[in-house]
C-alpha cells in the first residue's frame, strides 16, 4: 500500500459523563482539548489551528478561541451537523499537508440532556420562514420519523426486515456492556434495562415511528471530547503511537425529484475517501458508523461498499459487527444507541478509531491496522452530509 | 386538531405555491427546458437559469415512502394520535413531503405504491393557508 503520511491524529480525549449538571458545553470544550493535549503530550500554547462546529454557549467558532485564550493562525468553523468533525479531520489533512498548521484540534461540548433537548421528537420547522421549512413544517414530521421513512423505503425495495435492523443494536449494546464510560451513561440515563439485549428486547420495544423501535434509536446525552491533529514531524515525538488519516471524503445529498432515498451522501463521500487512501473496503477492520438509529448503520455499510446496495440484511444475517465475530467490526465504543450521543456524535467515531488502532480499545479487535469513520449529518431522508475518513495504524 | 404550523412570509420562493393552496391549485414550477422544479425556488436546479414557469398539477400522485410518528412534543402535534408523514410522487415527477389523510389506522391502511389525491385542509383563520394533504384514492 502506497498510503501518504501528511497529518495524524496524536491526542484524544472523551468527555467521561453523560449526565453533567452545572457543566457548560464550553467548558466541556476546553476541558477537552487540555486531556487530549495532554494524550499527546502536548501544550496548550502549541496549538495553532482550530476546527469547531459552532456548538457551544456562544455560538463557538470565532468565541471559542477567545474563550479558550488561544491565537490560532488557522480558524475553519464548518458546521455539517453531526459529521462536522469528520469534515474537520478531511480538512486538517489538507490543511497540514498544505503548512497551514502543525498542531491543530477540534473540540465539542453539549449538554443535550441536561437541558432536555428533545432532538429526535421535538418536531422540526421552528426555524422561521425558509424555502425549505414552508414546505415541511406544517406536517409535523420528527427527526427520527424522517430517519424511518429511509427505512420503510429500504424494507420496500430490499425486504430488509426489523429483525435484520435490530441485529445492529444487539452488536452495539454488547460493546456498550464492555465499556464503564457507557454502562455508566445507560444508568444514569435512567435505561429500563442495561445489559445486553436480544432481537426479541428491540422488537417488544415500543415504536418510535413506524417501522423504528426505541431500541433503535440513539439516546440523548451530555458530552464532548476533542482531538489533536498534527503534522508528520510533530507525530515523531508525541506520547503514543500516531494514527494516520490517509484519506477523506465529503458529500451532501438531499430530496430529490425521483431520487433514491435508500442511498445516501455516503456513496459519494467514501469512494472519494478510498481512492485517497489507497485501500479498499475489505482491507477495513473497524467501521466507526455513525448510529443515530439502526437503519443509518445499516444504509451506510453499504454505501461505504462492505456490501452491495439493498444487501445489507443478508450481511448482517451473515454475521459480522461484534469485536468477537469475525469479518467487519461495528461501533466498538457502544455506538450512540448505546454509549453517547449529545447531538453531533461524528467527534466520537474519530475517538474510538484512534482507540483501535492503538490497541486501547474495551472491545479491542486484534491487530486491527485501518478504521473508517463515517459521519451523516442532518437528515438521512433529507438533507444531509456525509464525512468519510480512513485512518491508519503503522 | 389545532392549526397545521403555518408557512410563514416573506418568503419569495414559496409565496406563489401557497397562494396556489388558495385558490385549490396544487402548483410546480419548469424551466425552459422542460425540468421540473420543485419545492419551488427562483431559478432551474438544472441549469441555473431564472424564469421558470407555474403550472398546476393534477394532485394524482403515489406514496413513496411514509412513516406514522407516534411521538412528537411540538404543540399541536403531541396531543394528536398517531399521524402519518410521507413524500408523495405526483404523476408530473415532483416529490412532496406531505400527510396522508383519510385512513382509520395509519399504521396499517398506509402502504408505499398507494394512489392518492391532493385535497385542500382548511385552517382555522381568515387568512390561514389551506395545507395540501393527500387521500387514498
Amino acid at each position: 500500500m502506497a498510503q501518504e503520511r501528511l497529518a495524524a491524529i496524536a491526542g484524544i480525549h472523551e468527555y467521561p459523563l453523560r449526565v453533567a449538571p452545572g457543566v457548560s458545553s464550553m467548558q466541556i470544550k476546553a476541558d477537552s482539548m487540555k486531556r487530549a493535549l495532554d494524550d499527546a503530550g502536548l501544550d496548550w500554547g502549541d496549538v495553532d489551528g482550530l476546527y469547531d462546529a459552532l456548538d457551544g454557549e456562544g455560538g463557538g467558532g470565532l468565541g471559542l478561541a477567545a474563550y479558550l485564550g488561544i491565537k490560532p493562525r488557522l480558524l475553519d468553523t464548518t458546521q455539517v451537523g453531526g459529521s462536522s468533525y469528520e469534515f474537520h479531520a478531511s480538512h486538517a489533512l489538507r490543511d497540514i499537508a498544505a503548512g497551514r498548521c502543525n498542531v491543530a484540534v477540534t473540540t465539542y461540548g453539549s449538554t443535550a440532556a441536561s437541558m432536555r433537548v428533545p432532538i429526535g421528537t421535538g418536531g422540526m420547522g421552528r426555524g422561521g420562514a425558509s424555502w425549505q421549512q414552508n414546505m415541511e413544517a406544517p406536517y409535523g414530521g420528527t427527526l427520527i420519523s424522517n430517519y424511518a421513512m429511509v427505512a420503510h423505503r429500504h424494507m420496500h425495495e430490499y425486504g430488509t426486515t426489523t429483525e435484520q435492523l435490530a441485529q445492529i443494536s444487539v452488536a452495539t449494546r454488547k460493546h456498550a456492556m464492555r465499556n464503564p464510560e457507557a454502562v455508566k451513561a445507560m444508568t444514569d440515563l435512567q435505561f429500563v434495562k442495561v445489559d445486553e439485549i436480544t432481537v426479541e428486547d428491540v422488537l417488544e420495544s415500543r415504536i418510535i415511528a413506524d417501522p423504528l423501535h426505541l431500541l433503535e434509536c440513539c439516546m440523548i446525552s451530555d458530552g464532548g471530547g476533542a482531538a489533536v491533529f498534527v503534522s508528520p514531524e510533530i507525530a515523531r515525538d508525541i506520547k503514543k503511537k500516531p494514527v494516520w488519516i490517509i484519506g477523506a471524503g465529503e458529500a451532501t445529498k438531499y430530496r430529490e425529484n425521483g431520487g433514491d432515498i435508500t442511498t445516501s451522501a455516503g456513496a459519494q463521500s467514501a469512494p472519494a475517501a478510498y481512492g485517497q487512501a489507497g485501500v479498499t473496503p475489505d482491507e477495513i477492520d473497524i467501521a466507526m458508523i455513525y448510529d443515530s438509529f439502526s437503519i443509518t448503520v445499516a444504509v451506510m455499510l453499504e454505501d461505504l461498499g462492505f456490501c452491495a446496495k439493498g444487501e445489507v440484511g443478508q450481511f448482517i444475517e451473515d454475521g459480522h459487527l461484534a469485536f468477537d465475530q469475525p469479518g467487519l467490526t461495528l461501533n466498538t465504543d457502544g455506538g450512540g444507541l448505546s454509549s453517547n450521543h449529545p447531538g453531533m456524535r461524528g467527534l466520537f467515531l474519530l475517538l474510538e478509531s484512534v482507540r483501535q488502532l492503538r490497541g486501547e480499545s474495551n472491545s479491542q479487535v486484534d491487530g486491527a491496522k485501518l478504521a473508517v469513520a463515517h459521519g451523516n449529518g442532518g437528515l438521512l431522508g433529507g438533507t444531509h452530509t456525509g464525512g468519510t475518513v480512513i485512518l491508519a495504524a503503522d | 386538531m389545532a392549526n397545521r404550523p403555518q408557512p410563514s412570509f416573506p418568503e419569495p420562493d414559496t409565496q406563489h405555491f401557497w397562494d396556489g393552496c388558495k385558490e385549490g391549485e396544487l402548483r410546480y414550477q419548469t424551466d425552459s427546458d422542460g425540468n421540473v422544479v420543485f419545492y419551488p425556488r427562483g431559478h432551474s436546479t438544472v441549469t441555473g437559469d431564472r424564469g421558470l414557469s407555474w403550472n398546476v398539477s393534477s394532485g394524482l400522485g403515489t406514496v413513496y415512502t411514509y412513516s406514522v410518528v407516534r411521538q412528537n412534543r411540538m404543540p399541536g402535534f403531541q396531543e394528536l394520535g398517531a399521524y402519518a408523514v410521507a413524500y408523495v410522487d405526483l404523476d408530473e415527477g415532483f416529490r412532496m413531503m406531505s400527510t396522508i389523510v383519510g385512513v382509520s389506522d395509519p399504521t396499517t391502511d398506509i402502504h408505499i405504491g398507494q394512489r392518492v389525491k391532493v385535497e385542500f385542509e382548511e385552517q382555522a383563520g381568515d387568512d390561514a393557508y389551506p395545507i395540501p394533504v393527500f387521500r387514498p384514492v
